[in-house]
């Protein structure tokens, strides 16, 4: 069992933080790799990309939102439960290197995914402009995390709540107006992953998106995880989860991700009514 | 003359009873339910007891063929499995799953002039026998010599080499990428075929005997061969198995509904998703089902699917039934249970609706032309026959490919142009001082024994180091 040490609920309290022990993983990981964690002995297993890795205490941290029946279940284990099973690390590692000025945008719960790799550019030299979306002002997180690694920062909400109204494409327009950006590393809901390289490709500013399709066994051995990139078929699995921005073919992914929302949908309304939630 | 009628009077193999195709196309049951302990007896009575056996030779793994049988045909089941034990640890997996009738049954005396011994479904009886019966006690194990070793991957060869070592006195440990020992016996052949508790006996067996089992670690990612050696271990065998989906490359290929027969049967098997929402992970219900490929995990696909309720299942081939590449008892079982076989015919372009969803394929017919390298006709394209088939769910199971996981990690370990690794074929050695390797991850994709037959080589291989040197 992988126990959970620390739980946090976050934003609305529908985004939950899990420090796990996994001292394997803690040791061997590094920014922009992901786990995959099933609950128990009938759960599916969910791929989440880490926000944290402490390898001295042996522990690794997760930060998600509850969407369905998998995560709803996470969501009720406590401190001092556990994970049936944890997989990991997964993926290539971010790339790491001194560019000049980069750009990191975050949307969600991808803020969370954004920080460890915001960090890495901080610590090899890069000059860290971040850009923190979310709809309003209390679903935004990690503002205090991602500021302590950024040498700027800029907020928008959807309803002008909190920073700019508006959403990240604008304040980021306004950077790649003034700037010569070497990097911009896009993480979020895919629709923003989408429209951020759009605009990007514009500016001719290289672009990193890192995905998050189904996948089953993360390990190359399914392919359920395939994505479209430059024409080709890649599996995030194994040859990401981070692509060129520019030649994802979000659409595709975006349907991909519907592929099993009936069944979705239905083993979570059972599992409300069973919990009383 | 009587000597004569005496000889033609010799019984009949012992048939072994199944469900009924129309009752089992719609559960996960078993399909053949095994022998009682006289139609064992009366089986292993057809046995000639040859001096020089055949199906010795014909084992990858030498089972003592007579010498089990006859154990059987004394009733003393218990001896019979420790026979079988001697050679061969997953007996109950054997039984069920080698292609008895190319290898063993293919060359036994008594099928020259009638139906051969039934040996398989005598290993099956001994192992389920023991299981059902069986004292627990285990085989005598050597004095511990000190010596670790790595086993990557929990599938049958490194089954096969864990239960090999640990008897010879080493400390063994599995190392398992999934949450469930057993590789592909656990994720790819279905419970109607091999019952998921047979394979976690087996592997309890092992563990009982001293073989630590590590589930989640990827080796390759968790940890890498050359922190094996650091931890201590003085030996690696790597049996990971192919594990590399191969799909079709053709134009809608990526729309909702198209899988991957790994996909597909990891989904049914490993996370039980037939039970969806009873367990949490899905599987796509196909109504109108394809399946690409002819082997025999296109056989598991597609009686999957027809046992998730599907109307229809065909599965589509682009040579003939000859060249059918699956095992004549799996095509048999897949038609009595209502399977087409739609030969002759390959897909051009999948098509799909707005949502991404797939409707159907585009296909061209196929005629056999002159033989190719691999010796079977070539299939043709024939003009102006293309054609349109409506279908709701693609399950591709054209084959599997090295997966470059392990190996793109450990550069001193050659490979050959297709990625598999290089090794020795008498001893497994690879050309990484103190690691082995074996089953698909250096043949490409083949049989379970094969693969134990694999290891059986590297685990002797592996002794002879740990004890005498490299």
């Amino acid at each position: 069992m992988f126990k959970i040490v620390k739980r946090q609920e976050m934003s609305d309290g529908n985004v939950i933080l899990n420090e796990i022990e996994a001292p394997r993983i803690a040791k061997k990981a590094k920014p922009g790799q992901f786990v995959i964690m099933k609950a128990n002995e009938e759960g599916e297993r969910i791929p989440l990309t880490m926000a944290d890795t402490d390898p001295e205490k042996g522990t690794i941290t997760v930060i998600y939102m509850v969407v369905g029946k998998s995560t709803a279940l996470f969501k009720s284990l406590k401190e001092s439960d556990g994970y049936q099973d944890i997989i990991g690390p997964l993926g290539k590692p971010t790339h790491l290197e001194k560019l000049g000025t980069v750009v990191c945008v975050g949307g969600g719960t991808g803020i969370a995914v954004l920080h460890p790799i915001t960090r890495g550019l901080k610590e090899v030299g890069n000059r860290v402009i971040s850009i923190l979306g979310a709809r309003s002002k209390d679903l935004l997180i990690l503002e205090d995390h991602m500021r302590a690694v950024s040498d700027e920062l800029h907020i928008t909400t959807d309803d002008g709540s909190y920073g700019r109204k508006g959403f990240v494409t604008d304040a980021l327009k306004d950077v790649l107006e003034k700037e010569d950006v070497k990097l911009v590393v896009a993480i979020g809901p895919v629709p923003m992953m989408k429209f951020v390289s759009k605009l990007t490709e514009q500016y001719n500013a290289p672009t990193m998106v890192s995905l998050n399709p189904i996948m089953v066994d993360g390990t190359g051995m399914c392919g359920g995880c395939r994505v479209t990139v430059g024409g080709e078929t890649r599996f995030a699995c194994v040859d990401g989860p981070e692509f060129d921005g520019h030649k994802v073919d979000y659409d595709e992914l975006m349907k991909r991700l519907q592929a099993y929302c009936e069944d979705e949908k239905r083993c979570h309304e059972d599992y409300c009514r069973m919990q009383g939630i | 003359m009587a000597e004569k009628s005496e000889k033609k009077k010799r019984p009949s193999r012992q048939p072994m009873s199944e469900q009924a195709p129309e009752v089992r196309r719609r559960n996960f049951e078993e399909v053949p339910l095994g022998y009682t302990p006289e139609q064992a007896q009366l089986e292993a009575e057809r046995c000639l007891q040859c001096k020089n056996p055949n199906c010795v030779a014909g084992c990858p793994v030498s089972v003592d063929i007579p010498g089990f049988i006859g154990l059987i045909k004394e009733g003393d089941f218990t001896g019979s499995i420790r026979n079988l034990w001697s050679k061969n640890s997953l007996p109950a997996v054997c039984g069920r799953v080698c292609p008895q009738e190319a290898q063993c049954e293919g060359v036994c005396i008594v099928g020259k002039k009638g139906e051969p011994v039934a040996i398989g479904n005598l290993e099956r009886f001994a192992a389920d026998y023991e299981r059902a019966h069986g004292t627990g006690e285990l085989p005598p194990k050597a004095e511990p010599t000190g010596k670790k070793v790595a086993v990557v991957g929990s599938g049958p060869s490194g089954l096969t080499v864990a239960g090999d070592l640990i008897v010879k006195g080493h400390d063994v440990t599995v190392m398992e990428a999934f949450h469930k020992p057993g590789g592909v016996l656990v994720y790819g052949i279905p419970e109607f075929r091999l019952p998921k508790e047979i394979v976690a006996q087996e592997v309890n067996f092992l563990e009982r005997l001293g073989v630590k089992v590590e589930n989640n670690v990827v080796v390759g990612r968790t940890v890498d061969l050359d922190e094996l050696f650091e931890e201590g271990y003085d030996a690696v065998y790597v049996g990971v198995g192919a594990g590399l989906p191969r799909f079709m490359n053709l134009p809608g290929e990526n729309l909702i509904g198209i899988l991957s027969a790994n996909e597909y049967l990891t989904r049914a098997n490993l996370m039980k998703a037939y039970r969806f929402p009873e367990v949490d992970t899905p599987i796509p219900m196909g109504k109108d089902v394809v399946v690409l490929g002819a082997g025999n995990v296109a056989m598991d696909s597609a009686r999957t699917a027809m046992r998730l309720g599907a109307d229809r299942v065909r599965v589509v081939y682009r040579r003939s039934r000859e060249e059918m590449p699956a095992r004549a008892a799996e095509i048999h079982h897949a038609e009595e249970e209502g399977i087409e076989l739609f030969l002759l015919t390959t897909p051009t372009e999948f098509v799909g609706n707005d949502q991404g969803r797939l409707t159907g394929m585009k296909c061209i017919e196929m005629e056999l032309g002159e033989p190719d390298e691999s010796g079977r006709r070539r299939p043709v394209a024939v003009a102006g026959s293309e054609f349109h088939m409506e279908c709701d769910l693609v399950i591709v199971a054209v084959g599997s490919g090295a997966n470059p996981l392990l190996t793109s990690d450990t550069p001193d370990m050659k490979l050959n142009s297709w990625g598999y690794i290089i090794t020795d074929p008498e001893t497994g050695k690879t050309t990484k001082k103190g690691v082995w390797a074996g089953g698909d991850i250096v043949t490409g994709a083949a049989t379970v024994i094969l693969a134990m037959g694999a290891g059986r080589n590297a685990a002797d291989s592996i002794h002879k180091y740990l004890t005498l040197g490299w």
